[in-house]
This record gives C-alpha cells, structure tokens and sequence, in this order.
C-alpha cells in the first residue's frame, strides 16, 4: 500500500476514535484589545505525543502555549488537561510546565538551585529533592556543573538546565517556547535528537513551539500550521509536507512551484488544468473532488520534477523546455532554476547521489523539465 | 605624530580632571585633618598653628610639633558630641528603612506599568530632585507646623480635636529624609527592576510558586543591587544631614551636621569643627566604600 | 503584560506621587495667598511677588546664582566630561582606582564636610571668599554628577563608530569632536542643566565658602526661613521651581520632538 513520506510510523492516536484527548482546546480565542491573537481555534493533542505549532511570528503560537501554560487567559472558549478544565486555574497550580525562550533561569541561584527550585515549592523531602536533581543532572550530563551560576556556562548548557528545570517536576506537560531558538546550527541539530530521546524516554506528552519548520519536521509527531491565530493544517510532518490542503501550507512549508490555473477536463481520475497565465496544460491525478471548470491550484516540490537534456518519452503530458537560468549547490543537492520559453521560471531539485557526474549541467544549457501526473498537489483551497 | 598627539591629549583628558580633584577634593580634605589638630585661636584665621611651606622646612617641623590631639579628646569627653553621632546613625537608618518601604513598592509599580508610561513615571520621579532641596524642606514647614495644613485637614476631617505637635520632633526629620530622599532610592531600585526578565517571575510560578513567594524568592533578591545602592544614596548623605534638622528638627534634635554648622559658625571654633568632620567621615567610611564596591560591580555586569 | 499592572501598583504609584508633589503644590499655591499667614488661605493675589521684585536684596542674590550658576555649570560639565572619558576610555592608569574614589565620593559626600574642607582650602591659600570661590566649589562638586551621567551613556557607546572616524583618516582629537561629542551630546547637556540646578539650589557648600557681596538666592532664603515662613518665600519657591521646571520641560519636549522625530524617519525609510 502506498503512504505519505518515507517511513512508517506506529505511533498514531490521532487515528484512533477511541483515543481521548490528553489535551482539548476548545474553540479558544484572544484578543489583546483590538488584535485577535488566537481567533476560535480549537485542537487536540493525546497522551505522550510531540506536538508542534509551527508559524511565523506573530501568528499567535507563543499566546496559545502561554494559554496552556495559565500566563493568559482565554477570552472566550476553555482548555481542557487530562480532563480537567484550566479555566481559572493559576500557572502555578497547573500539571505543566514550560520552557522559556529565553530560558529564564534564575541568575542569583546555582544550576542545583534552579532545578530544585520546583521541588521545593511542592514541599518535597530534603533527600528526594537532593536524589531527584542528582538524576535530572545526569540525565542532561551536567553533574558537575551542579554548582555553577547559569552566567557561568554555555549556551548549550544553559539549554540543558532549563530543560531539567521543567522535567524535574514530573509535569504531565511539558510546554517549549522555540526551545532550540538560542542555538547555533550544529548544536541545533544534536539537540533536536536529545529532546526526543528525552520526550520517548520519559514518556511525557511535549508542545513545543517554532517558526523552524525543519525543527518542526524532524521532532514531532504532529504539526499544527497556523497563521493569523487560526489552525491551517495539522497533520503529520510527512502529510504537511506532501498533502498540504492549502496553499498558504504549500506554500510555508518547503518550497514549492505554485500554479493556478482552471479545470479543462476530468476523466479516469486525471484531470487537465489550464494554466492561462503561463499558457501551458497540467494533467494530474484528481486527489480532491473538483470539476470543469474550477478554479484551482497546483503545487509541485523541486525534487519532483525530472531535468534532462534528452526530450522525455512522453513530452505531450507535464513536459517542457526552458533555458537553464540559476544553479544553486547546497551540497547534498543542487537546485536549478529553469526559465520556460513562456518566460515562468521552474524550481527543480536533484540529489547529488553520486560525487562525480560525466558532463555536468551549466548555465544557459537547454533542458527539459518533466513531471508524472501524481507529483503535484492539487489544491482546492 | 599622530601617536604623539594621541599620547599627549589622552594624558590631558585624564590629568585635567584628576589634578582639578586633587587639588579641590582630596587637599582639603588633609587640611581639614591638619586643622583639627590644631588649636583655637583668636586670630586670622582662627587656629595656630598655621602652616606656611614658604618659611621652610624647620618652621613647618616647629608647626607640626604643636600638633594636639586636644580637639578629639574634647569629642569624647563632651557627651554632646557623641550623642549627636549616634542620634544622627539611627535618625539616618530609620530613615533609609521607611525610604525603602515608601520607596519599594513605587519602584515596582513604575517597573511593571505599561512600557509606553514607564518615561513619564520616570521623569515625574526626577522632576522634585531638580528642584531646590531647601524648597522641598521649606514647604513642609507650612504643612507640619501646629497651625498647618496637616492639622487644619485631620481637624477639618475630625480625625483628631486638638493639633499633632510634628514640627520640631524626629518624625518631622523622619518625613523631611523619606521625602528629600526618596527618588535617590526610587530609581536605583526601578532600574534594577525594570532590566530584570519578567519571564523569570512566570517561570516561577510555572514551578508551582504563588505571586508573592515568587516575588520574594526572585523579585526581590534580584533587585538587591538597586535595594543596597538605594540605600547608601539616603543613608550617607542623611547621617551628615544639615537643612533638614535645621528646619524641621528644632532645637532640641541633635544631628552631627547641625553641630558641626553651629560649632563652626556661631562658636567659630575651626579646629573643633574639623574634628567633628574627621569623626564624621571616619563612621561613613565604611559605608561609603562598601557604596563604591557595590557601583564598580554593578558597572562591570553592564560590560 | 497586563495582569501585573495591578491595583495594587497603580495604588502606590498615585499615593507616591500625592506624597512627592501634594507639598509642591501646596507651597505655590500659598504664594498667591492673600494673607500674611501662610496658612490661612484669604483670597487670591500677586502682591508678594510684586514686594518680591521691589526687594533689591533677593534681586542681588539672584543674579549672583545665576552667574555662577552659568560659569560653574560650564566648567562642571567640560571637567566631568573629560572624568568619565578617563574612566571609560582607559581603564588602565596610576591611581585609577582614587581617581573613580574621587568621582563617586562626592555624590554621596555629606555638604557639611564638602563646605567645610573647600573652605579651608580657600583660607589655607589665601584666597579671598566671594563669588570665585563659591564657583569653584560648585564645579567641584557637579563635575561628578556631570562625569556619572556622560558615563553612563559613553558605556553604551558604540565604539566602532570611533574606529571607523580613525579609519578614514581622522585624528583622535577630530573623532572626538565630529563623532563622539555628537553622540553622547544629549548626555552632556543633560549633565550641564544637572549640574546647572545643582549650583542653583545649594545652600549648604555656598554658606561655608561665599564671603560678602556673594549671597546666593538658597542663602537669602535661607536666612529668611530662620525668621520664619512667609509667603514672600514661597514667592521666591515658586519662582525657582518654575524656572527649573520650564527648563526640564522644554528639553524633554526636545527630546522627546527628536525621538518623533526620528521614529518617523525610520518608519519613512522602512517604506522605501
């Protein structure tokens, strides 16, 4: 059976309509005087899951998370955790926790302090205290920073301790507020296989926000896309990525060709759309429910359409020919930019699979650019 | 050239200031140390002996050998002089302790109000300092007086019957300090708070940590720097205080400045006023160093 | 962040303000009273400022404050300015450590021991009291607060500005007068009107070093107090604080013009 993206995965209570929800947002809306921040959204996120919620800034990410977190409140609508509604229940009395953007750890207290700093407030025995922050230390490998002030490490480190900071406490939840944002690349990229590691290994459910949507694809089970306060999409990254429903999903994730066009003809599952702006005919399999005579979009990504110098074998269907116009190499690929002959320049993307290539492409070579019926996306909204 | 010329105005930018501080700011100091060991005089001026470094080394040895240390033993002999000292420690700390709870909570307002007003609360904590010290004090002469403001509004609201005798009593002094001093206190305390993350507050209580215990467990200690610079700024100046007592205090306070005022002006005894500012500077040595240590330090987090 | 904006901190703030202004105002008020009481409120009238401007004595004491007022705020501000250059630009000298000692020690320094040290200063080289030597007592205690307030803002400055000036060829001394004092003006002139009000309300360091002919207005008033509070006086208040009120008024508009001013451009070249 064929699915989405490359590779299977098990975990799936989304699914399942038994499943009940760890977390329930229910048509929640805020406004911050004139400005809706987060307008009627409602979500479910379930037990034990990496949930994202991915947008530019400004989209109202951060004000949901504090939402969750008890620093603001909803307008209208309630949220719900493992059941029990929040609604006028304090941050400090809630079974989350979060970490902060800017981490947030306290500068006039050691790292032992800030990670026993919420033990403490639950009134827990001296000696748990001590065993819990010696196990949340050698869980984030910084026993022998236990008494360092946060001014005394490392970014990364930093990172680490705020991130104990939260776990220590058990919480049901765990919020992260752009959590690898202060990161350099490198770091990034580590980081972002440890807080899974971390989220598998203690079994807890994580809503992290971010305006990386790369960080957003490789951590989490599922994506919410927002954007003005509403939800787009959620989905699982792969189904994101290669099933967006719309095109401002399309288009935010990745990158993409973009067409619109109107539909011509719809036989045997295939539909033609007429592309009148670059004058040019896409055949592709009808995935949503269109007919003659619709206006609809279609997406394609760079590295589903072919490139060759030869004339493909059926060129009457999704092929053209164009002049090579823009080479960009990022070295694990090479993305060139084709100019058609109506003038509407292609993003086609190869995979550099092989380190060396008899007679390379170059700029201003002619090439073919070609694509099967069910690379694209057709979009219906 | 070009280095010659850097090399020669550095060295005036640096030597401009610092001879002019020398000369104005440390010397008299020796001099004053110098006087109060000298002895009163009818003459001009009124202390022998006077030190003249143009009639050469011998007669400046004679001078010094005249040195007396008379003028302290009289200090301490005197209860006077002590008392005054003492009263003026604890008339200065009290003070500095009501600054601070007056002081604190309007620090914090003007931290935590919104950013668009924050200049203006600002600017309406500074105004008042521009304006004459000697005013500030004046006008609450009007105000505490038997036949005042004060008791003219508590009558009028018949909270008491007969006037509150304040004026010339250490609470007037009290108000005089709390109100001369307060925005000394207000703007250190506010600029610590205002730098300070407010994220840290919410993660707080994102551990399980009430408003207020978060406000005493990082609130506060965070803002410490601003508390103790606050703190100094009212309590060094005010234990020397002059105006104040003069105005408000009466005749019967005792405070180190109004003796040291009086000795030096109606008693004209030079030597013994010199005495009594050596003493003075001695006790807010301590606390003026402890200032300076604290200000290099907050000057170094800024770097 | 809304929530924090409490009852409570709007409470303290509006009583904290009552506190620092309600006697102010009062004392103005009380300048147009009618009655010889100062307390006893009979009717509006400007007589007492008019008895004020008939009175040669304050007249003579005002001039005298604002003559050294003008000289000591001058000389204060190009001395501080010069102190905190010292402290910021080289952290590096012999006795740098009395140097700063120096700096700071004043602004906390009772006026007692100032007056009384810089009076025998006066006496010990024999020059005579009057207006010098209240001038110079006076730059010698601004010239700190001027020195605290420019280095506050040369802190901040940015230093590549200086290295850029130097690149394209200008010397240390033009960098300084076509880069640096640009910039860090605004706190030079705030320095100067700092150090300017200081000299205009000091009482106790102007009593132990002015001599005859060299009364200052805080000394006249002073004087007068003694004998008792009179509306006459809070005339003379109120003039002081107006003109010291004015004086902070018009450069915080100024100030406040060139932050419009500025965002406004900004805003324009963001559109562009």
């Amino acid at each position: 059976m064929k699915s989405l993206g490359s590779f299977r995965r098990k975990f799936a209570p989304w699914n399942d309509p038994q499943a009940k929800p760890f977390i329930a947002i229910e048509n929640v809306t805020k406004r911050f005087g004139d400005f809706t921040a987060v307008d009627d959204l409602s979500l479910n996120i379930y037990n034990r899951e990496f949930f994202a919620l991915l947008g530019a800034s400004g989209c109202g990410k951060s004000t949901l998370l504090r939402m969750l977190a008890g620093f603001e409140t909803p307008t209208s609508g309630r949220i719900l955790i493992d059941g029990q509604d929040m609604s006028g229940i304090p941050p400090y009395k809630r079974p989350v926790n979060m970490m902060f953007q800017s981490y947030a750890l306290f500068p006039h207290m050691t790292v032992e302090g800030n990670i026993a700093f919420g033990l403490k407030q639950d009134g827990m025995p001296k000696n748990e205290i001590e065993a819990r922050v010696a196990e949340m230390l050698k869980l984030v490998k910084l026993e022998q920073f236990a008494k360092r002030k946060p001014h005394q490490l490392s970014g990364g480190q930093r990172q680490r301790v705020a991130l104990a900071r939260c776990v220590a406490k058990r919480p049901k939840v765990l919020l992260l507020d752009e959590p690898l944002g202060a990161l350099d690349k490198k770091l990034r990229e580590e980081t972002q296989f440890e807080l899974m590691d971390l989220q598998m290994k203690l079994g807890l459910t994580f809503v992290i926000v971010t305006h990386d949507q790369e960080e957003a694809m490789t951590m989490s089970d599922r994506i919410a896309v927002m954007d003005k306060g509403k939800v787009k999409q959620v989905a699982t990254p792969a189904e994101v990525y290669e099933a967006p429903n719309s095109k401002f999903v399309a288009d935010f994730i990745g990158n993409v060709n973009m067409f619109e066009g109107t539909v011509t003809a719809a036989q045997d599952g295939k539909i033609n759309i007429d592309i009148a702006a670059d004058k040019m005919t896409i055949r592709t399999d009808a995935t949503r429910d269109c007919s003659v005579g619709q206006t609809v979009g279609f997406a394609i990504r760079p590295e589903k359409i072919r490139l060759s110098r030869k004339e493909p074998a059926n060129s009457s269907v999704n092929a053209a020919y164009g002049e090579l116009y823009d080479i960009a190499y990022f070295g694990d690929m090479t993305v060139f930019h084709v100019q058609l002959e109506n003038g509407r320049i292609i993003k086609a993307a190869s995979l550099n699979a092989v380190r060396t290539v008899e007679d390379p492409l170059g700029y201003e070579d002619m090439v073919w650019v070609n694509f099967d019926t069910d690379a694209g996306i057709l979009l219906t909204a | 050239m070009q280095k010659l010329i850097g090399s020669v105005t550095s060295r005036l930018v640096i030597s401009v200031p610092y001879l002019w501080l020398l000369i104005f700011f440390l010397v008299p100091f020796l001099i004053v140390l110098k006087i109060s060991l000298s002895q009163v005089a009818t003459a001009i001026p009124p202390y022998t002996p006077v030190l003249d470094i143009t009639a050469g080394i011998r007669s400046l040895f004679n001078g010094i050998s005249q040195f007396t240390w008379e003028n302290y033993v009289w200090l301490v002999e005197d209860p006077l002089y002590y008392k005054a000292y003492i009263s003026s420690l604890v008339i200065a700390a009290v003070s500095t302790v009501l600054t601070l709870i007056i002081g604190y909570p309007i620090a914090y307002g003007m931290a935590r109000a919104p950013a668009s007003i924050r200049p203006t609360l600002l600017m309406l904590v500074i105004l008042p300092f521009w304006t004459s010290f000697l005013i500030r004090v004046y006008a609450w002469i009007g105000i505490l007086k038997p036949e005042g403001l004060l008791n003219q509004f508590l009558m009028w609201a018949n909270v008491i019957d007969t006037p509150l005798n304040i004026l010339n009593t250490h609470t007037a002094i009290f108000i005089g300090i709390v109100y001369s001093y307060l925005p000394f206190l207000v703007l250190p305390i506010y600029s610590a708070l205002e730098k300070m993350d407010y994220s840290l507050v919410e993660a707080a209580e994102d551990l399980g940590c009430p408003p207020l215990m978060a406000f005493w467990k990082i609130t506060f200690p965070l803002s410490m720097p601003g508390v103790i610079a606050g703190c100094f700024l009212v309590f060094i100046p005010a234990t020397g205080e002059f105006v104040i007592p003069d105005l408000l205090g009466g005749s019967s306070t005792l405070m180190i400045g109004k003796t040291l005022w009086s000795e030096f002006f109606s008693n004209r005894d030079w030597p013994v006023s010199s005495a009594v500012a050596v003493v003075l500077l001695l006790l807010l040595v301590v606390p003026i160093v402890l200032f300076q240590r604290s200000e290099a330090k907050a000057q170094e987090s800024e770097k | 962040m809304n929530t924090t904006w409490s009852r409570f901190n709007i409470a303290s703030l509006v009583l904290g303000f009552a506190f620092l202004y309600l006697p102010i105002v009062l004392l103005v008020v009380y300048s147009f009273n009618e009655s010889r009481l100062v307390t006893v409120w009979a009717g509006f009238s400007t007589k007492w400022y008019v008895s004020l401007f008939n009175n040669q004595a304050f007249i003579d004491a005002a001039w005298v404050t604002i003559r050294v007022g003008l000289i000591s705020a001058t000389f204060a501000t190009i001395l501080g300015t010069l102190g905190a250059l010292a402290m910021t630009r080289y952290t590096r000298f012999r006795g740098r450590m009395l140097f700063s000692a120096m700096i700071y020690a004043p602004l906390v320094m009772p006026e007692v021991i100032t007056g009384l040290s810089l009076l025998l200063l006066f006496v010990a080289i024999g020059l005579d009291r009057g207006i010098l030597t209240v001038t110079l007592a006076h730059i010698t205690f601004s010239m700190c607060f001027v020195a605290v307030v420019v280095q506050s803002r040369l802190v901040t400055f940015d230093r590549s500005l200086e290295e850029a000036a130097m690149d394209l060829g200008a010397t240390p001394v033009t960098t300084f007068f076509k880069v640096t004092l640009p910039v860090i003006l605004p706190a030079v002139v705030s320095g100067w009107m700092l150090a300017f009000t200081l000299s205009l309300d000091d009482l106790v360091i102007s009593s132990f070093t002015s001599g005859p002919g060299a009364t200052t207005l805080p000394m006249r008033i002073y004087s007068q107090v003694r004998l008792g509070v009179t509306p006459e006086i809070n005339a003379a208040c109120t003039i002081l604080i107006a003109i010291v009120a004015v004086g902070v008024i018009i450069a915080s508009i100024a100030n406040k013009r060139r932050e419009v001013n500025r965002a406004r451009d900004e805003q324009a070249a963001a559109r562009n």
